[in-house]
């Protein structure tokens, strides 16, 4: 019963992705190996300079030349000042490079997005794409500012330590090894148990989250009911269980800081017995011995510090991968060669270009021919079965059938936001398949039930169905949508900031502002999906005129849940399981006494 | 924050033990150098093999000793930290539960699930870290500056300079870098919100060729969330550059002094090894502070949100020695006036009205007439502004709210069931409902006709919002669960607008037998759902327009005759 789709935290296939990463850095080469020599330099610095420890302590102590003693302390000073400026720099550039890709990917996803057909959005939930859009980005930001500077000073840091620990004394590097076999050990054992936790408190998130979701959102229905001691008792047995998977996560989280801390402390005071051991046999000098603790010191940072970082970064390529997922979904395809040309003068005519390479001219009139269409959503099942459907140019055409019967559909198939399986479309007379995408929808309009208004004000929302509407045209087009006398007034008219989506204003309202910017496109088909079933009887009524002289000349295709609206179309199609069952005039329907007649008399539930 | 605190009550074990453990940690890695420098200065000096053992030996026991410390400190850290976000939640959700409608209006949905999810989650983590870090970094640095003075306190002056320098750059930073991540978080806000526009009004995009213009408009707020990231980045990538030039300068500076001072025989080199690696436990100590500020501003923020709620006293107020029981269904509203908390405007003006028990009883007008705010005063979802409202005899805010409700049955206009069998989500109305119980409330409802047909019949799973059944289904179920209280009143706003006539028919039909005693209060946009009631009342613009039955109200509203009218004209007999 556990419906809670756990997020991968582990990619599938890291190097693919980090390779497909890294190709986004071609288009800032420059900036990449610019940064990673910073980086390589300032951490080469890093090791000469604690390297100098042993070199100028000795010259004070072993050989008391305080000339030498200077000139080695100047040596160090250069080197000071070449890691702080590698590291600047290093940042810098990486930084510059983080932001660039993260913003070319950013915007690479948005274009794409734009590009993709219906079927993707209607396929996944919007919290899923919403996630991969702002999560997983961001943890691919963070990841890439930080990681592929950290691991490349990591790699350089314990590379170079270590061969200027072979250098100052090879028996001594024995006992770092062993004590890094060590280390490695409780990192892994300590990692695994880590990650496990990590997953578990994840999943216990989720189902947390899950219910507080399901809960807040239906928080009236608990008031009513007086649920609230059984929400609360059921809450708190999830609160128990995250709190105990985040501690025992948490726990193992933290537990590497002081184990490797101390462990490197265990290291450090084994150099100091055996580098005595070694000072007094004459093998060693006292400078090397300081120097050589000091490296035991930074070898072990960098282990930690990747050991640490390293669920983060498996989560964020497996976001990262995510999010190639959806770069690499297939756009909507647009192989349309029939162009519309908008012609004042003569009327707006489609442009078909012959076999001869000439070309055909043909009135754009708005005639819809639906010819034995079938259609599914998915392979095998069929939602629309031999469809036939004639829209003669301003006629009104009525789609009525119960939820599922394949109304919207029919509607989703001629601005094409799904292609047919078989039969054909035809608009004025060509098959839409041949019609560029672009230019066939412009042509149409669409109001929905669930209104969908953007962030900005009334007027820019309105100037949505055309962008180069005047004022004036605005305000036609909302005065024949009777939006006009609501927004005048509002506190500041047309000029009106909408939060997003239109929060502040109420259904009704927002419907009548969508029905206005569907005018203000003058659209040669409009469709009508349900457009009027969240406003009452007597404010459609007050709309109706509107309504009646948007769709006048216009070819219309609506969908209603209350039948009442409909009863003035040309023809009435009755769907159901995806067939059209009746088909004719309000008269002719009810005298047919079928289907219609019944929905009609209310012998059957609609939806 | 401190307001937080008692949360931390049933876990203070754990909170103080994860600080001391720490302290003790620190103590252990502290000795490490120190011991370090006896072995080079006493032990290589004088040749004693057994005293560079034994020193070796006892540095090894302090570095496990202080691992084992670490260890205790981590868990009790994670243990203090997240039980005290547990408990806060825990708090937190339970007040939410005691929220009225009023309060639920005020905080969105969203904002809600934010505080008790995001918001908890930082506060545990930043609890843990400041349990570690916030005792860590100072005593690491107190420590460690008392073994710098102690091995030598001429020396142990250049912190005097250094430190300042640290702490003065630390500070500017931050204080340069911060207003600058506050914007680019409203820039990544701005991002944000475009992708989530664009991901619902997907269909309106492509349907009016908007693709490119949305492009541009997102490319421009990208743009700028890259320049103000930039900007905001560029300030905080000198923190480690300084922090390098101040830690190696020290050390050099020690190098420097220090150096005469060993050629002169005043300090041992032993000492001057250990001194530096005081240097850079001090300088690191300061840098765990600088993160555990901003750990603990992050903390704060949420805190703040968290206790916004916590705050919120529930509008709905009960008073001592409530009534438990309601005498009868009887139902009257006494000169109420009612606006929205927080709103100018009276949407309900001036209702009298007397509604009997067992009457049932019709609301009709327009969208925006308060039909659903007039009802929703009857189990005191609301409270009247002016006026009373009184429920079998008595006024609604002299009974015990739990008791009110759970005999005044309401069925919301936007309903909800919720994830679980059909079995528990009718159980919300009574929890120990039997079948038989449930059985019947689903015939009255007439959704047992589909319900009896799952093969699961009651154990039938529901998604979550009843995602898997339809519109009329949904409505129909949400009645049953109503009816499982055997409630004395019952209100239905607008509950059967997707069900079918004849089933709507056969609903009333039910209600008018087998609810006899039970005043049923129906809101209704179509005129077929309460033509039959007793009595009918109009709502419009907020005021009773008139009273009467079907027949008596086609002859003196006009408002009712044009909703008639309307709805009779449209289609056959509706």
């Amino acid at each position: 019963m556990s419906r809670n789709k756990h997020k991968r935290l582990r990619p599938q296939d890291p190097k693919k992705t980090i390779i497909r990463l890294f190709g986004y850095f071609k288009y800032n080469k420059i900036l990449f190996i610019a940064g990673l020599m910073s980086v390589i330099l300032s951490s080469v610095a890093q090791i000469a300079a604690n390297g100098m420890l042993s070199p100028i302590i000795d010259s004070l102590v072993l050989h008391q030349d305080t000339g030498m003693f200077k000139k080695y302390l100047l040596i160090m000073v250069g080197l000071v000042l070449t890691i702080s400026i590698g590291q600047y720099l290093g940042s810098l550039l990486m930084a510059r490079l983080a932001q660039r890709t993260i913003h070319k990917i950013r915007e690479d996803m948005f274009s794409h997005m734009e590009r993709l057909p219906i079927s993707f959005f209607d396929s996944r939930t919007h919290g899923e794409l919403m996630s991969t859009f702002t999560n997983d980005v961001d943890m691919l930001n963070q990841s890439l500012e930080q990681s592929v500077s950290q691991v490349t000073i990591s790699i350089v840091s314990v590379a170079g330590t270590f061969i200027m620990m072979l250098i100052l004394s090879p028996i001594l590097t024995l006992v770092v090894v062993g004590m890094l076999i060590v280390m490695l050990s409780a990192t892994r054992y300590v990692g695994k148990r880590s990650a496990r936790n990590f997953r578990n408190q994840q999943a216990a998130l989720a189902d947390m989250n899950g219910y507080i979701e399901e809960m807040m959102s239906g928080q009236k229905v608990v008031k009513v009911f007086n649920y609230e001691a059984r929400a609360i008792e059921k809450f708190n047995g999830k609160n128990e269980e995250l709190r105990k998977s985040s501690t025992r996560a948490a726990t193992y989280g933290v537990m590497l800081m002081p184990i490797m801390g101390n462990l490197s402390f265990v290291l450090y005071a084994l150099i100091s017995m055996f580098g005595a051991f070694l000072v007094m046999g004459g093998r060693m000098t006292i400078g090397n011995i300081a120097s050589f603790l000091q490296y035991t010191r930074t070898i072990s940072r960098p282990i930690t510090q990747v050991s640490n970082q390293l669920n983060t970064l498996f989560a964020a390529l497996a976001g990262a991968e995510r999010i190639f997922n959806i770069l690499d979904e297939e756009p909507e395809e647009d192989r349309g060669d029939v162009r519309l040309i908008r012609d004042e003068e003569n009327g707006d005519y489609w442009k078909v270009p012959k076999a001869s390479g000439e070309y055909e001219r043909v009135p754009l009139r708005g005639h819809i021919t639906l010819k034995n269409v079938d259609f599914g959503y998915v392979e095998g099942q069929k939602v629309l079965k031999d469809i036939n459907i004639y829209a003669k140019p301003g006629q009104k055409i009525a789609l009525v059938g119960s939820t599922g019967a394949g109304k919207t559909t029919i509607t989703n198939l001629i601005n094409r936001f799904y292609e047919i399986n078989e039969g054909t479309i035809l608009y004025d007379g060509i098959d839409i398949r041949r019609i560029n995408k672009h230019d066939l929808r412009s042509t149409m309009s669409i109001v929905l039930q669930d209104v969908h208004l953007f962030e900005g004000t009334i007027a820019d929302n309105i100037r949505y169905g055309r962008l180069d509407a005047t004022d004036e045209e605005v305000i036609v087009a909302a005065k024949l949508a009777n939006a006009h006398y609501f927004i005048k007034n509002l506190p500041d008219g047309y000029n009106t900031y909408l939060t997003a989506d239109g929060g502040n204003l109420s259904q009704g309202e927002r419907q009548l502002l969508s029905i206005a910017r569907a005018a203000v496109a003058n659209p040669t088909i409009l469709i009508l999906d349900e457009a009027t079933s969240s406003i009452d009887t007597r404010t459609e009524k007050l709309i109706g005129r509107g309504m009646d002289k948007l769709m006048e000349g216009r070819t219309v295709f609506v969908i209603a849940h209350r039948l009442s609206t409909i009863r003035d179309a040309d023809a009435i199609m009755v769907l159901e399981e995806g067939r059209i069952i009746e088909r004719g005039s309000h008269e002719e329907l009810m005298k047919l006494k079928g289907r219609y007649y019944d929905l009609n008399t209310g012998k059957i539930e609609l939806e | 924050m401190g307001t937080l605190l008692p949360y931390m009550k049933k876990y203070w074990f754990y909170a103080l033990l994860s600080p001391l453990m720490m302290i003790l940690e620190v103590v252990a890695d502290i000795l490490i150098p120190y011991l370090m420098s006896r072995i080079v200065d006493i032990g290589i000096a004088n040749g004693d093999i057994d005293y560079i053992v034994r020193v070796g030996l006892i540095m090894i026991g302090a570095a496990l000793l202080g691992m084992t410390f670490g260890i205790i400190s981590s868990h009790a850290g994670a243990r203090a930290g997240y039980g005290f976000a547990a408990e806060i939640r825990k708090d937190l959700f339970k007040k939410v539960q005691s929220f009225s409608f009023a309060n639920l209006d005020k905080f969105t949905v969203s904002s809600l699930i934010t505080r008790l999810t995001n918001d908890c989650n930082t506060i545990g983590q930043v609890t843990m870290m400041s349990l570690r870090l916030a005792i860590r970094a100072p005593f690491l640095m107190v420590f460690a500056l008392i073994m710098a003075f102690n091995i030598n306190s001429s020396l142990a002056r250049v912190f005097m300079v250094s430190i300042p320098i640290m702490v003065l750059a630390v500070v500017i930073i931050f204080k340069k870098a911060r207003p600058l991540f506050r914007r680019m978080q409203t820039r990544v806000d701005r991002v944000n919100a475009a992708i989530q526009e664009n991901l619902t009004g997907i269909r309106v995009v492509k349907s009016f060729n908007r693709q490119r213009f949305e492009e541009e408009k997102f490319k421009k707020r990208n743009d700028a969330l890259r320049d103000t990231a930039l900007q905001a980045i560029s300030t905080v990538i000198f923190l480690m550059p300084i922090l390098t030039l101040v830690i190696y300068g020290t050390i050099i500076a020690v190098l420097w002094f220090g150096g005469q001072q060993v050629r002169f025989g005043t300090m041992g080199s032993g000492e001057l090894i250990s001194f530096i690696t005081y240097i850079t436990q001090v300088m690191m100590s300061l840098m765990l502070m600088s993160m555990f500020f901003m750990n603990l501003l992050r903390g704060i923020a949420s805190g703040s949100r968290i206790l916004e709620v916590l705050a919120t006293e529930s509008e709905i107020k009960e008073i001592d020695n409530p009534h438990k029981e309601l005498k009868d269904g009887s139902i009257v509203f006494k000169n109420v006036n009612f606006k929205y908390p927080g709103s100018r405007e009276f949407v309900l003006k001036d209702i009298n009205i007397e509604i009997e028990s067992g009457e049932t009883v019709g609301i009709i007008g327009s969208t925006g007439s308060s039909k659903s705010t007039l009802v929703q005063l009857i189990p005191r979802l609301y409270d009247v502004s002016e006026g009373a409202v009184y429920v079998g005899g008595s006024d609604v805010r002299e009974y015990d709210i739990k008791a009110l409700r759970d005999q005044v049955a309401f069925v919301l206009q936007r309903n909800t069931l919720f994830s679980g069998t059909i079995r528990e989500n009718m159980k919300w109305g009574n929890e120990n409902a039997t079948d038989e119980e449930i059985i019947r409330a689903l015939k009255q409802a007439q959704a047992w006709e589909f319900v009896s047909k799952y093969e699961d019949g009651l154990d039938h799973w529901v998604e979550q919002g009843g995602a898997n059944f339809s519109g009329g289904q949904k409505q129909r179920l949400c009645i049953a669960r109503a009816l499982v209280k055997s409630p004395k009143i019952i209100i239905l706003d607008d509950s059967t607008s997707a069900v079918d006539m004849t089933t709507d028919a056969k609903i009333q039909k039910a209600f008018k037998e087998e609810l006899k005693g039970v005043t049923k209060l129906i809101i209704a946009q179509r005129i077929s759902s309460i033509k039959n009631a007793d009595r009918i009342i109009v709502m419009h613009e907020g005021r009773v327009e008139s009273i009467g039955d079907h027949e008596t109200l086609l002859n003196t509203s006009p408002i009712y005759g044009e909703i008639y009218e309307t709805q009779e004209k449209g289609v056959l007999s509706q």
